[in-house]
């Protein structure tokens, strides 16, 4: 993501979640959010069957 | 084993839980002073190890004069009787407040109950005797925390313990217990038994009860012992078996003893070492104990994890997300009494979008069912525990294939793809001078016996040894 749209996606996200993010700690929360979505493209990339389910199953009851 | 059962006394500053409880038993040690023994061994070293961060003295003593009272009525003590134990400080016990590793939880009311792991093995006869250090929230590798100091590696106190379970693993190592348990969402368990020469035990994903312990990850959480036996973690493991309603992931099954299966023979085991993305960021030492370990079960065999890098990332996206979830009110309202780094690394996850943390969770079904396939035609899979031995305390790099990168994300590369899926794994100790280095032997779903019983056949050939440290505190 280019260097702006991706601070004003955590300035937007973040004011819809109410989270405060100080100017001091945005190079970090940015650094992290950098890392993570490179890892989650690593994994979206990976092709998977529209049908595929997610690991965790609810179970409505016994 | 050399059972200390048959000698007049018995070391206090390192017998093995087994080796108390039989002498407990036997009436060759009272369980009040294997527990003074403990607490004033707790008093002497933690200043230095910063091991525990709370101690129940008052708790263990009468504990410890209950079962004093019940053998001397010649009432049938527990396999664990007068067992010294502790526990990470994220489960509850009754009158502390919950830490988790935090400064936030120091406001919580302390805990009604303690955490149902804390029950039984005090049903068993064991005695908590404190509460130990851990990363904050969990959210860690390394055994450091900003609000309590760095717990510290035994064999080098200049050295991280490993996280998050830190605190556990300078316990154990240290000999200010036998037996602790930690808590492992993508090694927390498996990275400290390794950089402190300890075996620890990761049970299956449900086996052993969460409730009222503090969670990190609902979906990857899991609970275990750390100890300086095979012995020991398959005491410890099978007295906290079971199902238990207060855990909605804690599975109905049926307790299924490992310690019978301590002695079975395993030659017939079909054994294989990862290869692949398991080859890659080892260094030397970590090479080196696993091929000692593969040499001594005859594993010459290769197996690969289908896409197992791909799993470590899927990990790392689900851990944040869920993680941020978990501490999103603190967030909002307490962000600057976190770790810094943890908070950062929390509000990023926050922010991470809902339709990758899903991908990743998808993922993890299609990984689980290749790995599982693995296993109709292996039995027990090696591999490295961590890159290498402990890094300095402080330390933020490490050279990996020649590229310098963060300890602090990479210490869990190896035990990540294992726990992503919920496999049984068993952290064994290489003693490499001077620093040990661990091994993980990791089998199929519901399998810790099958683990356990390959961890002590290379226990009992030699070739796995919970090291002692030299000195501590000149002791």
């Amino acid at each position: 993501m280019a260097d702006d749209s991706l601070d004003d996606y955590i300035a937007a996200a973040a004011g819809v979640l109410e989270l405060p993010i100080d100017p001091a700690w945005q190079p970090a929360v940015r650094a992290n959010l950098e890392l993570t979505l490179r890892l989650a493209a690593v994994v979206a990339e990976f092709p998977l069957p529209d049908e595929a389910d997610a690991a965790p199953v609810f179970e409505t009851g016994s | 084993m050399a059972d200390v059962a048959s000698d007049a006394r018995v070391d206090l500053t390192w017998a093995s839980a087994s080796e108390i409880a039989s002498a407990v038993a036997a009436g060759r040690a009272s369980a009040a002073e294997v527990i003074d023994a403990a607490l004033s061994r707790v008093a002497a070293l933690n200043p230095t190890l910063n091991a525990f961060t709370a101690v129940v003295a008052e708790r263990a003593r009468a504990k410890a004069c209950a079962l004093d009272e019940a053998r001397a009525k010649d009432q049938r003590l527990g396999p664990l009787a007068g067992v010294p134990f502790a526990v990470k400080n994220l489960f509850d016990v009754a009158g502390l407040p919950t830490l988790a590793g935090s400064k936030i939880n120091h406001d919580r009311a302390p805990a009604a109950r303690d955490a149902t792991l804390v029950e039984r093995l005090e049903a068993a006869g064991a005695v908590l005797v404190g509460a130990l250090n851990m990363g904050e929230y969990a959210y860690d590798f390394t055994g450091e925390n900003v609000h309590d100091g760095p717990s510290r590696n035994p064999h080098d106190t200049t050295r991280m313990t490993g996280g998050s379970s830190g605190g556990s693993g300078a316990a154990v190592a240290g000999g200010l217990v036998p037996v602790a348990l930690g808590s492992d969402t993508n090694g927390s368990i498996r990275v400290p038994a390794s950089l402190c020469g300890l075996f620890g035990l990761k049970p299956t994903y449900g086996r052993l009860s969460r409730a009222r312990s503090f969670p990190f990850v609902g979906s990857l959480d899991h609970v275990g012992p750390l100890a300086r036996t095979t012995r020991d973690l398959a005491l410890s493991y099978d007295a906290m078996q079971g199902h238990d309603l207060d855990d909605p992931v804690c599975a109905r099954r049926p307790v299924e003893p490992a310690l019978p299966a301590l002695g079975r023979e395993i030659k017939r085991l079909r054994i294989a070492v990862a290869g692949g993305y398991f080859h890659r960021g080892v260094l030397p030492e970590s090479r080196a104990a696993l091929e000692r370990v593969a040499q001594a079960l005859g594993a010459s065999r290769e197996i690969e994890l289908p896409e197992a890098g791909r799993a470590r990332a899927a990990a790392f996206v689900i851990t944040t997300a869920e993680g941020a979830s978990v501490h999103l009110e603190r967030l909002r309202t307490r962000a600057n009494d976190f770790d810094p780094a943890v908070r950062d690394r929390l509000l990023s996850g926050a922010l991470v979008p809902a339709v990758l943390v899903q991908r990743a969770q998808k993922f993890r079904r299609w990984y689980r069912a290749r790995v599982l396939e693995l296993f109709g035609d292996v039995d027990v899979i090696l591999a490295p525990a961590t890159p290498g031995p402990a890094p300095l305390i402080g330390q933020q790099t490490f050279v990996l294939d020649g590229v310098e990168t963060p300890v602090r994300a990479n210490l869990g590369i190896f035990t990540q793809p294992i726990s992503f899926i919920g496999l049984p794994v068993v952290a064994v100790p290489m003693p490499l001078d001077p620093m040990p280095v661990g091994v993980q032997i990791i089998a199929a779903p519901w399998r810790e016996d099958m683990a356990l019983a390959v961890a002590h056949s290379l226990e009992q050939a030699g070739v796995v040894r919970s090291p002692k440290p030299r000195t501590v505190n000149g002791e």
